[in-house]
């Protein structure tokens, strides 16, 4: 029961079949990494499990822990343990990153309970140590300004901080240079758990190096073509997508 | 590493509520001779007051409703249908427990007894037409410094408030003021000794009760030479369903050197019109600085002005906006320069919800003859909704060489990803926009002193939760 399970899910996009009847399951404390050329819908598989709302589902559910994820709004699949670390997270102008985080956490705690500064604070600068981020970082605007490879870090830590239970990286290698991808997969890496199960959206094999997943899957227009273990991930980079594309028209493998 | 302080206990969200009438003074509805014969009849005003009173009620009534400029809006106000003067028929309490229960009760749950021990040099509560306590904190007073509500200080101090009265702010400069100058009840009256320099800030609150109702408060506050001196104002009123009139007049006086912070928080129902003149004199290097929040009312319109009369005066309106639902919020600043070397610095930030509508105008003028003056104009605006609504009218007239003027506006809007992006970390709808908004006002809001920029903030999340479904 403890894990996050895609069933059969078709999304539409104005009308457009994006995600076209995908099955997958991440079981808790597991790494799945999710992989596939640009248009396959693995950006749209990870806004529809965060609950976006322009996206449609025509067919299919999707499951947290044995919850139906589709009855809940965004914010409630958040408190529930699910963390999407976006592909271009947005800029919250004035809002700095230890006021967000702070009231992110206090939107978890129950009514009329106060979150504690002094530990909240200490835990911050935990986590911002172990992502090698200078603590002055608290102190500006989310996102405002920010290079590629401090927004991922910073998604980094939010994840760190509100300690989900499944999380989706969308493409959170893209646009970092070789320092910055260590550092990131070095600080997921250290999330790594039986309490966590990561679903890794990458374009590339490149982030597998750092971060090794125990299952990976291949998605080519809109489903899952292939699954395997970690090595699937070195024969698609050797291959290409052309191969997995034409494997496509056989029968899905399993893990 | 910084950290919240705890909020100022007045929860103006909490401010929709009322207690049965119990006026033994009512000047009935209507505007007459005869109204202004009965207040100042019952607040026994000096012979020249009651000669000002009239004058004012002639210039009222030959002036016309600023609707060719302002908002169509106005004529909803039933100038017939509003009782003018009503109070409780008590003097003025200097302690709190001499104070009519009814009234007390009020306070309290407003919380103003408690605010005053915490951290405030002095307290004036206005309930309807008249001052119900009003007190200073002994040393204060020691300094010489005068808190009273304006009757007091009319008759009391006629030296100081004479000549000082209506000077900064002409019974005739608007329909309003004019009203003001004809019914005025209420409002403090404020001396500051020379050099003396009040530490904590003086505080009045005023709180309409009634329904069918106006107040008219007067306020003057006089900083001698070299003195400070800051003032907060606080506003609420229940929501009844006959529109209120607040129409307030406030007049400050910085002489030389002197400086004068002025704050307002006014949270006022949805059903208030609120109709203000305030304005400032600033002598040589002397400063006075408006900071003023706009939340609630149906229809505010309010510029704070600052008139630089001496040498290196500086005048500065910070404001903060927030129109919400079927709201308009018409604001902004004045800044006459008419010394060399003086500097104006205006920041206005207003927030539109809903079918809110913010408007900002502002002027600033300098004159020909004038070297080295200096204004800087922001005003930004942020847009919650597509219809939402927000206008600027800017009008900065500079003349002469070797004075600068800068002026820079924005608008921007909450979008949908952002939403997005806050409920994905666990935020609701309403506390991911009130975040925004507060981000939004970040900067403008850390330049306030601290207690009144963690109310704010209270403030705006409170708004927020009741505007989105």
């Amino acid at each position: 029961m403890n894990e996050l399970r895609v069933e059969n899910l078709r999304v539409a996009v104005a009308d457009q079949e994006i995600v076209r009847g995908l099955t997958l399951t991440v079981p808790r404390g597991e790494v799945h990494a999710l992989m596939g050329p640009n248009g396959s819908g693995k950006s749209t598989l990870a806004k529809v499990l965060a609950g976006h709302p322009d996206y449609r589902v025509i067919a299919g559910k999707i499951f947290m822990d044995g919850e139906n994820l589709l009855e809940l709004e965004a914010d409630e699949r958040a408190r529930r343990g699910l963390f999407l670390a976006f592909q271009y997270p947005s800029e919250i102008p004035g809002v700095t990153i230890a006021n967000f985080l702070r009231a992110a956490l206090q939107a978890r705690l129950p009514e009329g309970e106060e979150l504690e500064a002094t530990d909240y604070y200490a835990r911050l600068y935990e986590k911002m140590e172990l992502l090698g981020m200078d603590r002055s970082f608290t102190s500006r605007a989310v996102n405002e300004g920010f290079s590629g490879g401090e927004k991922k870090r910073a998604e980094i830590l939010q994840m760190a901080m509100l300690e989900p239970k499944y999380a989706v990286l969308d493409e959170t290698d893209s646009g970092l240079d070789i320092d910055a991808l260590k550092t990131v997969a070095h600080g997921v890496n250290s999330l790594r758990g039986p309490n966590l199960g990561i679903l890794l959206i990458t374009h590339y094999q490149r982030l597998l190096n750092y971060i090794v997943p125990d299952h990976v899957h291949v998605m080519v227009g809109g489903r899952i073509v292939r699954s395997g273990r970690k090595e699937l991930a070195l024969e698609l980079e050797e291959r290409g997508y052309d191969w997995a594309r034409e494997q496509a028209a056989e029968p899905v493998l399993t893990r | 590493m910084k950290t919240e302080t705890t909020a100022i206990n007045i929860d103006r969200g909490k401010g929709d509520f009322f207690y049965p009438e119990a006026h033994v003074r009512d000047a009935g509805a209507g505007l007459s001779e005869r109204t202004i014969h009965y207040i100042a009849d019952v607040k026994e005003d000096p012979d020249w007051v009651r000669d000002f009173r009239l004058r004012a009620l002639k210039t009222f009534l030959e002036k016309p409703l600023p609707t060719h400029w302002a908002s169509k809006e106005l004529e909803a106000i039933d100038f017939d249908k509003i009782r003018y003067y009503l109070s409780p028929g008590t003097e003025t309490k200097r302690s709190w427990e001499d104070v009519p229960d009814d009234i007390k009760r009020t306070f309290e749950r407003l919380g103003i007894p408690e605010q005053e021990r915490k951290f405030l040099a002095g307290v004036e509560a206005q309930f309807d037409s008249e001052a119900v306590y009003s007190n200073i904190k002994k040393a204060v007073g020691e300094q010489g410094v005068i808190f009273v509500g304006s009757r007091e200080g009319l008759k009391n101090y006629p030296e100081i408030f004479r000549p000082w009265f209506s000077k900064v702010i002409p019974v005739g400069d608007n329909k309003f003021s004019a009203l003001n100058s004809a019914v005025f009840s209420g409002g403090s009256f404020i001396y500051v000794p020379p050099g003396v320099k009040v530490k904590h800030p003086l505080q009045a609150y005023f709180r309409i009760n009634a329904e069918n109702f106006g107040q008219f408060e007067r306020t003057l506050i006089i900083a001698d030479e070299g003195s400070e001196v800051t003032y907060m104002e606080g506003c609420t009123a229940p929501k009844f369903n006959t529109p209120t009139l607040h129409s307030a007049v406030v007049e400050l006086v910085a002489l030389k050197g002197a400086k004068i912070q002025y704050i307002t928080v006014q949270n006022w129902a949805s059903n208030v019109f609120n109709l203000v003149t305030k304005r400032g004199l600033a002598e040589e290097n002397a400063e006075v600085k408006w900071i003023d929040c706009n939340i609630g009312s149906r229809l505010t319109m309010k510029y704070p002005g600052v008139i630089m009369k001496g040498r290196k005066a500086r005048g500065e309106v910070l404001s903060i906006a927030l129109a919400n639902d079927g709201q308009h919020q018409d604001t902004g600043a004045k800044m006459i320069h008419a010394a060399d070397e003086t500097t104006s610095n205006i920041v206005s930030k207003s927030i539109s919800i809903g079918k809110g509508r913010a408007t900002y105008r502002g002027l600033v003028h300098v004159p020909k003859h004038l070297k080295n003056c200096k204004n800087n104009t922001e005003c930004d605006a942020l847009l919650i909704n597509a219809t939402s609504r927000t206008d600027t009218y800017p009008a900065i007239t500079v003349r002469g060489t070797g004075n600068a003027v800068q002026h820079e506006a924005s608008v921007s809007q909450v979008s949908a990803e952002q939403i997005f992006y806050m409920q994905q970390r666990g935020l609701s709808e309403a506390q991911a926009m009130s975040l925004s908004v507060n981000g939004f006002v970040n900067d403008l809001v850390r330049q306030f002193p601290m207690e009144y920029s963690v109310e704010l903030k209270r403030l705006i999340e409170l708004e927020m939760e009741g505007s989105v479904g």
